[in-house]
C-alpha cells in the first residue's frame, strides 16, 4: 500500500530531468508500521522515487500503475541498476497522485499509464534518480569516514573505501543531507557494466519479475481485495441502451432484501448499497427502474454499419496523401477494393471495475483504486465532493489487467463512486462494484469501423494504395486532443503506412453516437494495422507478387521494419508440411514488430494457429523476458479479438454479458509462440501493445494464402 | 453449520444461496479467490472440494458441509507447492487476477494425472480464462511442475 509521505516543504529543491523540464525533488521521512521481530523501519526519501529504509530495501515510486505488463519491475530495473544496488533489496509501490512530482511526459505532464510509454518516458528520469541517489550515499560516506569521495566505491547495495564499509540503510539518514547533484553532472554506468538492464531473468539470483512471488502466493493486493470495516458494496444499475436516463424506479422490492441499506439515484444510474455483495445484487435485481430513452441509441450494428457505408462514399478528412492522391487510384491496371468491418471489442480485464470511497464530508477522502489516471480521478472527486485535492488521497493498489479500460479522461468509476458517497454522506466506505456484465454492456468500447481499402494494380506493382475509414473519435473531448489536431488515434498505424508505393490516400470520417469508446490494446493500430496488412497480401497476390517479397523491396528503406520482418521469417524456417503461413510487419508506439503465423486448415473448413514466432525491435531492452511476455500476452490479446470477440448492438443495446457470449481466447486456441528480440542500443519504447496489431493479419494471410479469400470481417470465427 | 476450509473448521451462518466465493472473500478475508464473471465460465474463483476444481461463484456455501475446500492460501499439497514453484520459476504472471485459479486448475490436473501430455494439459486448462494470454507460459509452468513432483 502506497504511504503519503511527509514532503516537506522547506527541503524541497529541484533537479532538472531530462524531457520533464524541472519536477520537484523532495526529501522526507516516514514512519513504518512495526514489524514485530525487526521494530519499526524508518524510510528515507532520496529524491521523489527512491526511498531506502533502515531495514535495507530500496523502494522505487512508480508513476506508472502495475497491472501485469511489468513496469514494477521494469521501472525498479532502472534504479536499481544506476544506484548499483543488490536485486534483493529492491521493492516498489505506487506513488501518490501528484502530476507535479510524478507526471509522465509523455501525457503532458498528467499523471497517466498508456500509451506503452512507461519504460520510455521514465528511462532517463529514473537513471537520473538512480544516479543522483548513488552519488548522495557516496558522498554522505566520505564525509561520515572522513575520506576522498573518489575512494568510495558503491557495488552491489554496499558502501565502501578501505576499511569502512556500510549498507544504503545505514547511510540513508545522511544521504538525504546531503544536495543532490546537478543533473548535468551525473555519470552513468557504462553498458557493458549493466548487472540488470538487458539481462535474462535469473531464478537462481532471484533476478525477475517482483511481483511474481506475491502474485504466486495470494499476498498481492488489488484494488477489490480492499474492504475496509463496514464498507458497504454498491452496484450500479446503469441504462440498458446507451444514452438512456432514469425516468423513475421503484426499490420496494430491493429495500426488503436483507442487507441492504441504501438505494439513491447518481447522474448516470439507481445505486444499491448493502453490507455486503450478494445482497447488493440481489437488490439490483430486484430493482425496477424505468428508463427514459429520448436521447438514447435506437440502432442496430448492421444499421450502424450501413450508415457507415455510406459515409464511405464520400472523401472524408484527409490524413495522408502522396503523389496524386486519391486521383492515383484510377489509372491504368486493375482496382480492386473491399470493405473491412471491425467490431465493437470489450477490453474485459478479468478484476472486474472497482474503487473504494471513504469520504468524510466537508473534510477528506481516501480512494483505493487500480486507476491509469489517478490525478484525473483525483480532479473528479474534488468538483463532486468540494474538496480541494490536498484533501483527496488516491492510493494505487494492483489492477487485475486493464487493456486501456482503467484510463479513463472522464474518471467515469470514481465519478460514480464519489456521487454515490455524498448521496449517502459518507456514513460509511463506499466499495463500487462492477460485475462482469456490468463491464461488458457499460460501453468504453474499442470503437466499430470500417476501412474501405482500395488498390490499383499496374504491371505487376501496387500503384496507387487508398484507406478510408468511418469510425467513432476516441480522442475527441478528451484533454489529448487539442481542438483542429487530427485524431490521431483514428489514423494511427493507416496514415503511417511506410511501404513505398507512389500514390497513396488515407482519409477518415469521424462518427458521433451515444455509444462510448476507449483506446482498447494498441487503440487505432487494432483495425489500422489488419486492414493495412491483409490487404497488402491481397494486393500482392493480384499483382503476381510474393507478399514477403514485395514488402522486402517496399520497405527498402525503413531498416528497422525490414529488420524484424526478416528476422521473423528467418527464424520461423521451412512452411510445415500441411500448414500455410500469414506475415505481417508493424510499426507502433515506435516499436517494430513483425509476426509469422503458421495455421493449419482442416478438412472440414476450421482452422488453428499452430505456431507464431516474433521479432520485436523495442530500442534498448530493459527486461528482455518482459519484453517476450508482453509480445507473448499481446499476440493471445489481439488473436483472441480476431478470432471471437465482437460487442454488437441491437435495437441500442448491447447483446453480449458475459463470458459465456463474449468469446475470448482460451488455451486450446493459444498458438505455441517464439520471441525474438533485434538487439538494439536506440532509445527504449513500448512493448506493452505493439505485439497486438501484427497478429491479426498474420493469421489472416495465412488463410488468405490457403483460401485465396479476403478476411474482411471480423471477428474470423471458426472457419477459414 | 460448520465449512472445512483449508483444514479449519469455519462457522457459516449466512444465507442458503450465497456463494463460497463472497464467505470467502468478504467474511474470512481470504481474497486469494478471485471475482471474475459470477457464472462459472472464466475459473478465476476456482477452488478445490474434496480436490476437484470447482467454480465458488456459484456454489452455496451451504452445499459444502462436509467437505474438504481446499483455496489457494492453503495450498499446501506436494502438487500444490510444484505447481506454485514452477509458476515463479517462469514468472508466469502478468496481472495475476486470474492465477490463483489456474494453479488450483493445475494442482487438480497434476493430482489426477501427475505427466499429463500437452493435450492433457490443455484439455485440463482450457476453461480457465486469462486475459494476458498468458497460457504459452501456464504449459510450460505445468509441463515444469510435473518434472518437480518427480
Amino acid at each position: 500500500m502506497a504511504d503519503t509521505a511527509t514532503f516537506s516543504p522547506s527541503r524541497r529543491f529541484v533537479l532538472g530531468v531530462v524531457g520533464f523540464g524541472a519536477a520537484g525533488f523532495a526529501v522526507g521521512c516516514d514512519l513504518r508500521a512495526a514489524d514485530a521481530a525487526s521494530g519499526p523501519v524508518t524510510q528515507t526519501a532520496l529524491g521523489p522515487y527512491v526511498r531506502i529504509g533502515t531495514d535495507n530495501t530500496v523502494t522505487v515510486y512508480l508513476r506508472h500503475i502495475e497491472f501485469g505488463q511489468g513496469v514494477s519491475t521494469g521501472l525498479t530495473t532502472i534504479v536499481a541498476e544506476e544506484i548499483d544496488a543488490d536485486w534483493k533489496q529492491m521493492r516498489f509501490e505506487h506513488s501518490p497522485a501528484n502530476d507535479k512530482l510524478y507526471g509522465n511526459p509523455a501525457f503532458g505532464g498528467m499523471m497517466g499509464t498508456g500509451g506503452s510509454t512507461a519504460i520510455f518516458s521514465s528511462y532517463e528520469q529514473l537513471r537520473a534518480a538512480g544516479a543522483s541517489a548513488r552519488e548522495m550515499l557516496r558522498q554522505a560516506a566520505a564525509t561520515k569516514w572522513k575520506v576522498d569521495p573518489s575512494t568510495v566505491v558503491v557495488a552491489k547495495g554496499e558502501v565502501q573505501s578501505g576499511n569502512n564499509k556500510a549498507t544504503f540503510g545505514e547511510l540513508a539518514a545522511e544521504a538525504a543531507a546531503i544536495t543532490p547533484p546537478d543533473a548535468a553532472t551525473l555519470k552513468y554506468k557504462d553498458p557493458s557494466a549493466y548487472a540488470f538492464i538487458g539481462k535474462e531473468r535469473d531464478p537462481a539470483t532471484a533476478f525477475g519479475r517482483l511481483d511474481t512471488q506475491d502474485k504466486v502466493h495470494a499476498k498481492a493486493q488489488y484494488a477489490l481485495d480492499y474492504h475496509p470495516e463496514g464498507a458497504l458494496t454498491a452496484l450500479l444499475a446503469r441504462s440498458p441502451k446507451f444514452g438512456g436516463k432514469v425516468a423513475s424506479f421503484d426499490a420496494t422490492a430491493t429495500k426488503a432484501v436483507p442487507g441492504v441499506t441504501d438505494v439513491v439515484q447518481i447522474s448516470n444510474g439507481v445505486a444499491v448499497l448493502a453490507t455486503n455483495f450478494w445482497a447488493a445484487k440481489k437488490g439490483r435485481d430486484a430493482l425496477k427502474v424505468t428508463w427514459d430513452d429520448s436521447a438514447a441509441e435506437t440502432r442496430s450494428s448492421e444499421a450502424l454499419i450501413a450508415d457507415y457505408k455510406k459515409l464511405l462514399a464520400k472523401p472524408g478528412q484527409e490524413a495522408r496523401k502522396e503523389g496524386a492522391g486519391v486521383a492515383g487510384l484510377k489509372g491504368a491496371g486493375e482496382v480492386i477494393t473491399a470493405d473491412f468491418e471491425f467490431p465493437y471489442l470489450v477490453h474485459a480485464p478479468m478484476e472486474p471495475l472497482n474503487c473504494t470511497i471513504e469520504y468524510k464530508p466537508g473534510e477528506s477522502c481516501t480512494i483505493h483504486s487500480g486507476s491509469q489516471m489517478p490525478t484525473g480521478d483525483q480532479a473528479a472527486a474534488c468538483a463532486i465532493l468540494g474538496l480541494k485535492p490536498e484533501q483527496v488521497v488516491i492510493t494505487t493498489l494492483l489492477a487485475g489487467g486493464s487493456f486501456g479500460r482503467r484510463a479513463t479522461p472522464d474518471a467515469d468509476l470514481v465519478s460514480e463512486a464519489a456521487q454515490i458517497a455524498k448521496a449517502v454522506e459518507g456514513k460509511a466506505p463506499v466499495k463500487l462494484m462492477w460485475t462482469r456484465e456490468d463491464d461488458i454492456r457499460s460501453g468504453k468500447y474499442r470503437p466499430m469501423n470500417v476501412h474501405r481499402m482500395t488498390a490499383r494494380i499496374n504491371n505487376g506493382a501496387i500503384e496507387a494504395w487508398g484507406d478510408r475509414t468511418a469510425i467513432q473519435s476516441i480522442m475527441e473531448g478528451t484533454p489529448f486532443l487539442p481542438p483542429g489536431t487530427p485524431d490521431f488515434s483514428s489514423i494511427e498505424g493507416s496514415n503511417d503506412i511506410a511501404y513505398a508505393i507512389p500514390n497513396i490516400s488515407v482519409d477518415v470520417h469521424l462518427v458521433k453516437q451515444p455509444i462510448s469508446v476507449l483506446w482498447w490494446r494498441s487503440v487505432g493500430h487494432t483495425h489500422t494495422a489488419y486492414a493495412k496488412e491483409h490487404f497488402f497480401d491481397v494486393a500482392a497476390r493480384k499483382a503476381g507478387k510474393d507478399p514477403v517479397e514485395l514488402r522486402r523491396a517496399l520497405l527498402a528503406k525503413e531498416p528497422r521494419q525490414l529488420g524484424v520482418l526478416n528476422l521473423a521469417v528467418e527464424k520461423a524456417g521451412p512452411v510445415p508440411a500441411g500448414k500455410s503461413r500469414g506475415v505481417a510487419v508493424h510499426h507502433s508506439f515506435s516499436s517494430y514488430v513483425a509476426e509469422v503465423a503458421d495455421v493449419t486448415v482442416n478438412a472440414d473448413g476450421t482452422f488453428h494457429v499452430d505456431r507464431v514466432v516474433c521479432a520485436v525491435d523495442c530500442g534498448t531492452v530493459i527486461n528482455p523476458d518482459i519484453v517476450r511476455a508482453q509480445m507473448e500476452g499481446g499476440i493471445g490479446y489481439g488473436l483472441s479479438a480476431i478470432l471471437g470477440e465482437a460487442l454488437t448492438i441491437k435495437d441500442g443495446a448491447p447483446v453480449q454479458s458475459n463470458f459465456y457470449d463474449y468469446n475470448v481466447l482460451r488455451m486450446a486456441q493459444m498458438p505455441k509462440v517464439e520471441v525474438f528480440i533485434v538487439p538494439s542500443t536506440e532509445p527504449p519504447s513500448g512493448v506493452g501493445e505493439p505485439g497486438v496489431p501484427p497478429i491479426g493479419p498474420a493469421v489472416a494471410n495465412a488463410l488468405l494464402a490457403s483460401t485465396g479469400k479476403t478476411y474482411s470481417k471480423l471477428p474470423l470465427g471458426t472457419k477459414a | 453449520m460448520k465449512l472445512n476450509i483449508n483444514g479449519k473448521d469455519q462457522e457459516y451462518a449466512g444465507e442458503e444461496d450465497r456463494p463460497l466465493l463472497w464467505y470467502l472473500r468478504e467474511d474470512l478475508k481470504m481474497t486469494g479467490t478471485k471475482f471474475g464473471c459470477g457464472v462459472a465460465a472464466c475459473g478465476a474463483c476456482t477452488v478445490l472440494v474434496d480436490g476437484q476444481p470447482t467454480r465458488a461463484c456459484i456454489t452455496p456455501a451451504v452445499s459444502l458441509e462436509g467437505k474438504k475446500i481446499t483455496t489457494i492460501e492453503g495450498l499446501d499439497t506436494p502438487a500444490g507447492q510444484a505447481v506454485q514453484k514452477a509458476w515463479a520459476e517462469l514468472d508466469v504472471v502478468q496481472c495475476g487476477w486470474c492465477q490463483s485459479g489456474q494453479m488450483l486448475a493445475a494442482t487438480a490436473l497434476l493430482t489426477a494425472t501427475p505427466k499429463p501430455s500437452e493435450q492433457q494439459i490443455t484439455d485440463g486448462m482450457t476453461s480457465n480464462i486469462c486475459r494476458c494470454a498468458t497460457y504459452h507460459r501456464i504449459r510450460g509452468a505445468v509441463a515444469r511442475a510435473s518434472e518437480i513432483m518427480g
